[in-house]
């Protein structure tokens, strides 16, 4: 494994910019320069590089989806959410059309915005192409064709051009995919959940959203110290706070930052990935957090050797 | 877990310390449970001195949260005073701050819930 990927890092519900963030935006970089003038584009690119992320970018709204490159002829896919229709039209593009590829798709759980992006991933459209969807959930082929059905879809699932194989998949056990070692655990959330460990010859990626951490569950935190184990990136749901994951939002099946920190370090991860993102978040707010679970890695440290601490953004590609 | 206690201006102050980690978290709730068990009306507040706290993790976040909701249903007084430069960030960080009444020192506690 190379790098990852990540196409859609919003959780619940897809959100997109609005007219008045992208103004608010615009007011932040003026007023920051302040009246300054530049000479050249490469001045005016500099003072750009200077402006905070949440001024220059934004997290974006596609709800979840993660590639991971391998560098090997098969793909690997987490989550089919609706970042799945940007990574299936630039694999159309990278690869064109006829150029059979197979990918393999990774399903964390069976809520809509976790599937909702398989109706746009171009390459199921394609004959040739095979499609491997990988899951735990016993109605995991149900789920899939359910969304591709009249009423609720203009195009039937049998249509289809694809080869389209399910694989259901035991929990705690390796299974060899392509060169990769993927383990699935099942985690606490509605419906059931699966994080995925991936682990090549180098390196170990894991991928676990749509949990809730019972913090008073000590088993429970030894498997997922365990699961996390050595991971050179845990892409990790930090959509709350953790004041709110352990009282309003208690049994909502997400976790905090603070969980996501302490659990990597406890497992000596190497990178920390702050993903499913809240949809009421903006990207000031989602830039705070970011600075905050640094801070907090940096405070609660120890002799440990520092877990690096990023936020994931549609578009965000980490090189292993 | 020995928690020690002392009245001042009406107030029963314990004193917590060390490092309330995962493990930790759980002698906390035992400690914890026999001064809750009297926080209610009529009894003198419970206040947390938390100057002798390094460090306190997710699960001892959660224990104070489960104590300041049991408290709250008996309608009891409960709060926590002196935090640490650093634990006060962990809590501004996971916004405990804005679900438990925290005071910045126990005499200014003491003035607010002695009275
Ligand atoms: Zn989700
Ligand atoms: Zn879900």
């Amino acid at each position: 494994m190379k790098k990852v990927c990540f196409w859609g890092t919003r959780g619940s519900l897809p959100v997109s910019l609005t007219a008045r963030d992208v103004r608010e935006k615009i007011i932040s970089a003026l007023t920051a320069a302040n009246g300054k003038s530049f000479k050249t584009p490469a001045a005016l690119n500099e003072f750009v590089a200077t402006l905070p992320f949440s001024t220059t970018g934004t997290f974006g709204g596609n709800s979840s989806c993660v590639e991971i490159i391998n560098g090997g002829a098969e793909h690997f896919i987490c989550d089919m959410g609706s970042g799945a229709r940007p990574l299936g039209q630039a694999k159309i593009a990278t690869y064109g059309v006829p150029n059979p590829q197979t990918y393999h798709i990774f399903i964390s759980h069976l809520h809509w915005d976790h599937l909702m992006g398989f109706p746009y991933f171009a390459p199921m459209y394609i004959p040739g192409n095979r499609i491997v969807i990988h899951g735990c959930h016993a109605r995991l082929e149900e789920a899939i064709r359910l969304q591709m059905r009249s009423p609720c879809f203009p195009v039937d699932y049998s249509q289809a051009g694809a080869r389209i194989e399910f694989d259901l998949m035991t929990p705690d056990k390796a299974h060899y995919i392509a060169g990769i070692n993927v383990t699935p655990k099942l985690q606490l959330h509605a419906g059931d959940s699966y994080g995925y460990r991936f682990e090549s010859i180098e390196r170990t990626v894991v991928y676990s959203t749509d949990c809730e951490h019972q913090l008073d569950d000590l088993v429970e935190r030894e498997a997922c110290v365990k699961f996390f184990a050595g991971a050179d990136l845990v892409i990790f749901d930090a959509m709350y706070s953790l004041a709110e994951a352990v009282s309003v939002k208690a049994d909502w099946g997400h976790s905090s930052n603070v969980v996501g920190v302490e659990l990597c370090q406890a497992a000596g991860a190497r990178r920390l990935a702050l993903f499913h993102h809240e949809p009421a978040h903006d990207d000031i707010q989602l830039n705070r957090l970011l600075a905050e679970t640094r801070r907090l890695e940096q405070i609660t440290r120890g002799d440990q050797p520092a877990l690096e601490v990023i936020s994931a953004y549609d578009g965000l590609t980490v090189t292993l | 877990m020995h928690l020690p206690t002392r009245e001042q201006s009406g107030v029963l102050i314990v004193s917590v310390s060390g490092r309330i980690d995962h493990i930790a978290s759980e002698e906390f709730t035992k400690a914890l449970d026999p001064l809750l068990a009297n926080c209610v009306p009529g009894q003198p507040p419970l206040l947390l001195d938390f100057s002798g706290v390094e460090y306190i993790s997710s699960a001892g976040l959660r224990v104070l949260m489960i104590a300041s909701r049991r408290a709250k249903g008996q309608r009891g007084v409960f709060a926590i005073a002196a935090l640490q430069p650093l634990v006060q960030e962990v809590f501004a960080i996971s916004r405990f701050n804005l679900i438990m009444p925290c005071y910045v020192s126990l005499d200014a506690a003491c003035k607010v819930l002695g009275a």
